[in-house]
């Protein structure tokens, strides 16, 4: 059975005393019919191919518009050299975030996270902090768990796919997603998780799906690094106890509102936003021809 | 809906529906033809036709007709791949009466000699519906494993087939019957909760009425 709220979850956490990411854990086993085992390995799995596309990622490779690649790089660049405001954490997350988008636009193998086009959100959050605060492999699958069941909720109570909500869909849904993660592993309880969620969702309302000649490309690539970077500031404001005034699970029916009062032209249809500028035109009618 | 339906799949890039759902689709129908294909005609229709090629959906549903899965790194050069394994392929736009906007005709010939002609939707995340087979509405998501048993039209033949299932221990998890005409050609469609062992494929295709089997195992990803 899925999850229809995220205050369902909490109440299974209080009654059972259990968790958040048990409850989704067994939540799992019981709708696959699987053992504790087989579906905490098919998350470890999903974990380490996140890592494994993060360090396959290649510098030189560009998408098919041409016009993706090298900036995780660059950011990288900047990063070792000391040039960036955000400090090594943010820094790092935002070099992340970008590498794996690029891989996505370039047909490397990436994690949908929720989706191919905010893959880069949910890995850069969680293989810094892993990399940076020495956690274990343990805890991070568990901050998977934490992830999914956010995720799962958002996709039953509203949607995650561009083409049904716009941007704040996928990005926000991943920010969310990611937000929730990062506030287990910084010590954030069952309630603290679900209002980072719930904040990271509040500041990405109302994103437009606008892509670029219809593709996972522009703006899609470097949205991942606005998803990842408004996670981190979400987790930090969850665990240092401020909350959402709107609950949770309000927040996902307004962006659910919100995603149905976009017009059609800002749902994944390439017809308005950044891809009606004269520039995003330009660059359809030159992949047309 | 479970949490892999929302984490996961692990793929290539860039798009769940237009490049993974459509090699699931590739690879499905290849399952569904029980052999190699040696010709395919491939009409793409609404979004698959606008924005395809910039989502790699040609590459993906000639990867999916070549075996792969969708988190083959091979994809990208699928075409290639095709050239060596003596795959001609076409493609060419559609306008499907009542589609889903990602939605694929493919008129497949296998080294056999097998014809099969399927239309098929990427329907969001990687998830995927066959929608017809050879004329027949099918509907079958390569969620579940999935039999399809084209029987005369007579009495007799769906017990026969729920009772070998049950002594194989296999729950049906949702069954579809229809036929074309009284006492003509009949189908039937059971999405089952486990494998369907080689054994068993056999009897069903040997037994009395029943025209021909095939069977898709589960589409992981």
């Amino acid at each position: 059975m899925s999850f229809r709220s995220l205050a369902e979850i909490l109440n299974k956490c209080k009654k059972e005393d259990k968790p958040f990411w048990r409850v989704v854990l067994e939540d799992d086993m019981e709708e696959r019919l699987v053992t504790e085992e087989e579906s905490f390995e098919k998350m470890k799995q999903l974990y380490m191919a996140m890592k494994g596309a993060d360090i396959a990622y290649e510098e030189g490779l560009s998408s098919t518009s041409g016009l993706v690649g090298g900036d995780g790089a660059r950011m990288g660049r900047a990063l070792s050299e000391g040039k960036t405001l955000a400090g090594p954490f943010m820094g790092e997350v935002m070099s992340k975030a970008l590498k794996m988008g690029e891989s996505n636009a370039c047909m490397k193998k990436i994690v949908a996270a929720p989706t191919g086009g905010a893959c880069g959100v949910i890995p850069a959050v969680l293989l810094t902090y892993e990399e940076q605060f020495g956690a274990f492999l343990q805890q991070m699958i568990e901050a998977m768990y934490v992830a999914a069941g956010i995720g799962q909720v958002i996709a039953v109570r509203a949607f995650i796919s561009g083409a049904a909500g716009g941007c704040q869909a996928e990005i926000g849904s991943a920010s969310a997603m990611a937000a929730g993660a990062l506030a287990y592993l910084n010590g954030g309880d069952g309630e603290c998780i679900t209002h980072a969620a719930a904040m990271s969702l509040k500041n990405l309302m109302g994103l437009a799906c606008d892509t670029v000649a219809g593709l996972v490309e522009i703006p899609c690539v470097k949205r991942n690094v606005g998803g990842a970077v408004v996670a981190i500031s979400s987790a930090d404001m969850a665990v240092a106890g401020i909350r959402s005034q709107i609950p949770p699970d309000e927040v996902i029916d307004a962006m659910r509102e919100v995603g149905e009062s976009l017009p059609r032209t800002l749902r994944e249809t390439g017809e308005g936003g950044l891809a009606a500028t004269p520039r995003g035109i330009e660059i359809k009618n030159k992949l047309m021809s | 809906m479970n949490v892999f339906d929302v984490m996961g799949p692990i793929m290539v890039g860039p798009s769940s529906s237009h490049t993974a759902g459509a090699v699931k689709i590739g690879y499905t129908a290849r399952k569904l033809m029980r052999e190699e294909i040696k010709e395919a005609k491939i009409y793409l229709h609404g979004s698959f036709l606008l924005t395809g090629k910039g989502h790699g959906t040609d590459k993906a549903l000639i990867a999916g007709l070549l075996g792969m899965m969708p988190d083959d790194e091979r994809i990208p050069n699928s075409f290639s791949y095709a050239k060596e394994s003596g795959l001609e392929y076409e493609f060419e736009g559609i306008e499907l009466r009542d589609a889903h906007p990602n939605s694929v005709m493919l008129k497949l010939v296998g080294i056999q000699g097998n014809k099969m002609e399927i239309i098929a939707s990427s329907i969001g995340g990687s998830s995927i519906v066959i929608n017809q087979i050879d004329g027949v509405e099918a509907d079958i998501t390569a969620a579940y494993p999935t039999l399809i048993i084209r029987n005369i039209d007579q009495p007799g033949h769906v017990s026969m087939v729920t009772s070998l299932l049950s002594k194989y221990g296999i729950n049906i998890a949702t069954m579809k019957i229809q036929r074309n005409k009284r006492g003509g050609n009949a189908v039937m469609i059971i999405e089952c909760d486990q494998e369907v062992p080689s054994e068993l494929l056999v009897l069903l295709s040997n037994a009395e009425g029943v025209k021909k089997v095939t069977y898709v195992n589960a589409v992981e990803a």
